[in-house]
């Protein structure tokens, strides 16, 4: 009996381990969904988001700008005359889950191009995946360099890491007058790397003099040592890129600690002023960001496409909380791969990725061309904390 | 002077070390468990603080739904999670496999109750700013002052009370301190209370210095103060005081150093080195196994 129990349990754990596997698909570089000339009923398009976790913010507003735009694409039509599905899963803002969820999208849900991942790190790691697939994959917030350098047919849609950083370096000595400068990064976290690195390097070039470069492991909420050993060094200016709940606690910290200076940081810190109680307002003054979009002074097909969106989302998202570059930049990559997909006229990855690489749009905010390469050229605008409200400081270009 | 702010850093992080660890000891003390689960019960007491003040409650009715709250959590664990395989004479490892269940079980119910994003808190203390140069020290003096009084507070408990000298005699020898008419139980379910009730001051202090929270605060929290709990010797209670200390101070040391990338390795190398060269901790009692 106790035999035949056992037997049996192992057959049953045996079909458990078999049925839970991942179906077999034809590999690379066959293109997935792609049969040449013929188009699919509907297109299917996949989009990987933070939903949940530590960057959620940026997760679901951009994945509400997508939902946006699909609706846009949609009612007007489609993409060469079908409608568009999409699909998207959280990836909880890690990188296990990003591709877990990618591959779902490719095998089971059959995807023909991919929106997302929205930070660096699960991006880095999709990307790798996406690149055996020769899936077109456009980030629209993805900013970490080693992003589009994982194979051609990986886009962005926003500027990296190496080029914030070295702006954020020029903006201290130019706009802020400094000549000292620290740093308090991210260890564990290639974004965070990424800009301290490109600054601290910019800031020697620039002549400027380095001070103290600090790191702070991920998960941390106490960064007073780190602080006073920056304060001692007196530096005009503390760059901190990291995402906006370190960079909440970073502020509200270092003025408890008496710091002074400056503190500037990346496009990581939008979202900031929701992470700090009213009470603390006060601690982010004398603090800058850089960000992609300026929704404070939006011109008129920007300020379309925000009514647009606060009507759409009049119910799930009534205050509009999640209206901020991000949303813009994933109706954005929604857009840029629709009007790719348009111009290739198939569902052809290699046709759709070669269309990309040639593609001109016309963005709300001006016009994108990836000129063959895969990194537009984009502006920054400045962003100042004043008594908790966010003050465009305008564009900044060096 | 920058080195007496790095050591105040150190003292004040190391305050809530001490309180968690604190908890820490006394369980084990009792009970020989390791009851992984008590860094989420900080997690609790930080958000019944969170929603009691949310609705508007002021903030001493804030602390006292949290700290009683979280003694009430301390117990249910006991109870659902522990309480039958400390009856049936469980070995110890299964104890402590169950407590990190409960870990995880109610770091995911947080999340799913609470979204997984982080929530601020609004300041909670208004105290007068005290600056030693221009620091403002008055959390980091509150930190360490609340943690001596709450070991002061533990010793008058322990050696002064006849509850007290019930949990010495449970942890001396459970089966003897039946023999003498103590009912075991009820001083085990009496020292979760206690010990979870230390959690939920620790959250108070804690959400009153960092003032961010979320569902998995309480895993390196908790991990931290056990390192301190251990290094200072489990089960004695000063000793839980001075490991907590000691440990942010080694912390803070670590970036004096210059080294702040190895800030959590200082801590866990810590650990290594006490289990290697003094495995009972600094102030525990150095037990021989008796044949």
């Amino acid at each position: 009996m106790k035999k035949l129990m056992s037997l049996l349990l192992v057959a049953v754990m045996l079909f458990a381990v078999a049925a839970c596997g991942p179906t077999d698909k034809p590999s690379a570089p066959s293109t997935p969904g792609g049969n040449g000339g013929e188009l699919p009923d509907e297109i299917i398009i996949g989009g990987l988001a933070p939903l949940t976790g530590d960057v959620s913010q940026y997760g679901i507003a951009s994945n509400n700008g997508s939902k946006l735009a699909v609706e846009e694409i949609n009612k007007a039509g489609g993409i060469l005359g079908k409608k568009i599905k999409y699909i998207a899963y959280d990836e909880q803002g890690d990188a296990t889950a990003a591709t877990i969820a990618y591959d779902r999208l490719v095998n089971e849900d059959n995807i023909v191009a991919l929106i997302g991942d929205i930070t660096t790190v699960p991006t880095i790691a999709v990307a790798q995946k996406a690149v055996e697939d020769g899936i077109p994959m456009i980030t629209p917030t993805g900013t970490g360099a080693a992003i589009t350098q994982a194979g051609k047919n990986i886009f962005r849609a926003c500027f990296t890491d190496p080029y914030q950083g070295v702006l954020m370096a020029n903006y201290a000595k130019e706009k802020l007058g400094a000549s000292s400068v620290a740093v308090l990064y991210d260890t564990g976290d290639d974004y965070s790397k990424g800009v301290a690195d490109a600054f601290w390097d910019a800031a020697s070039e620039l002549g400027l003099t380095q001070t103290d470069k600090e790191g702070y492991q991920p998960g941390s909420t106490d960064f007073n040592a780190q602080l006073t050993k920056i304060k001692a060094g007196n530096p005009d200016v503390v760059m901190v890129p990291g995402y906006y709940g370190d960079g909440a606690m970073i502020l509200t910290q270092a003025r408890e600690l008496g710091i002074t200076a400056k503190f500037l940081g990346s496009d990581g810190w939008d979202g900031l002023l929701n992470q700090v109680d009213e009470s603390n307002y006060s601690a982010l003054n004398g603090a800058f960001y850089c960000t992609q979009y300026s929704l404070r002074e939006p011109g008129a097909e920007l300020q379309r496409v925000m009514d647009a969106y606060k009507e759409f989302y009049a119910d799930s998202d009534p205050e509009a909380e999640y209206l901020n570059m991000f949303a813009i930049l994933g109706y954005e990559a929604m857009h840029i791969m629709a009007a790719a997909i348009e111009s290739a006229g198939s569902v052809d990855s290699d046709k759709i990725v070669e269309a990309l690489s040639n593609l001109e749009y016309n963005g709300v905010s001006g016009s994108i061309a990836y000129q063959g390469g895969q990194d537009p050229a984009r502006e920054a605008y400045i962003v100042e904390f004043v008594d908790g409200v966010e003050v465009m400081r305008g564009v900044y270009s060096f | 002077m920058y080195l007496i702010t790095q050591m105040l850093n150190g003292l004040g992080a190391g305050s809530i070390y001490a309180l968690i660890a604190l908890g820490y000891s006394m369980v084990y003390g009792v009970v020989k468990l390791i009851n992984f689960a008590h860094g989420d019960i900080i997690m609790v007491g930080s958000y019944m603080i969170f929603l009691t003040l949310g609705s508007g409650q002021p903030l001493w009715v804030a602390v006292l739904v949290s700290i009683s709250f979280s003694a009430i959590m301390g117990v249910l664990i006991e109870q659902i999670a522990y309480r039958r395989l400390l009856n049936s004479g469980a070995p110890r490892i299964a104890l402590l496999i169950t407590a990190i269940g409960a870990s995880i079980f109610l770091q995911n119910l947080a999340q799913l109750v609470f979204g997984a994003n982080q929530k601020s808190m609004p300041k909670m203390f208004q105290l007068p700013a005290i600056r030693i140069g221009d620091m403002n020290v008055s959390n980091t003096l509150l930190n360490i002052i609340v943690a001596f009084i709450m070991m002061a507070f533990l010793q008058v408990l322990i050696h002064a009370t006849k509850t007290g000298k019930a949990m010495r005699a449970t942890s001396e020898d459970s089966g003897a301190a039946q023999l003498m008419g103590i009912n075991i139980n009820r001083i085990i379910i009496f020292t979760f209370a206690v010990g979870s009730a230390l959690a939920a001051v620790g959250a108070v202090l804690y959400t009153n210095t960092y003032m961010q929270i979320k569902p998995l605060m309480g895993g390196m929290l908790g991990l931290k103060a056990f390192v301190a709990a251990v290094f200072g010797g489990i089960g004695s209670i000063p000793g839980a005081m001075l490991g907590g200390f000691l440990l942010g101070l080694a912390e803070s040391l670590s970036v004096v150093a210059g080294q702040s990338k190895w800030m959590d390795a200082a801590v866990f190398a810590l650990l290594i080195i006490i289990l290697l060269v003094r495995p009972s901790g600094l102030l525990g009692k150095h037990m021989k196994e008796k044949v």
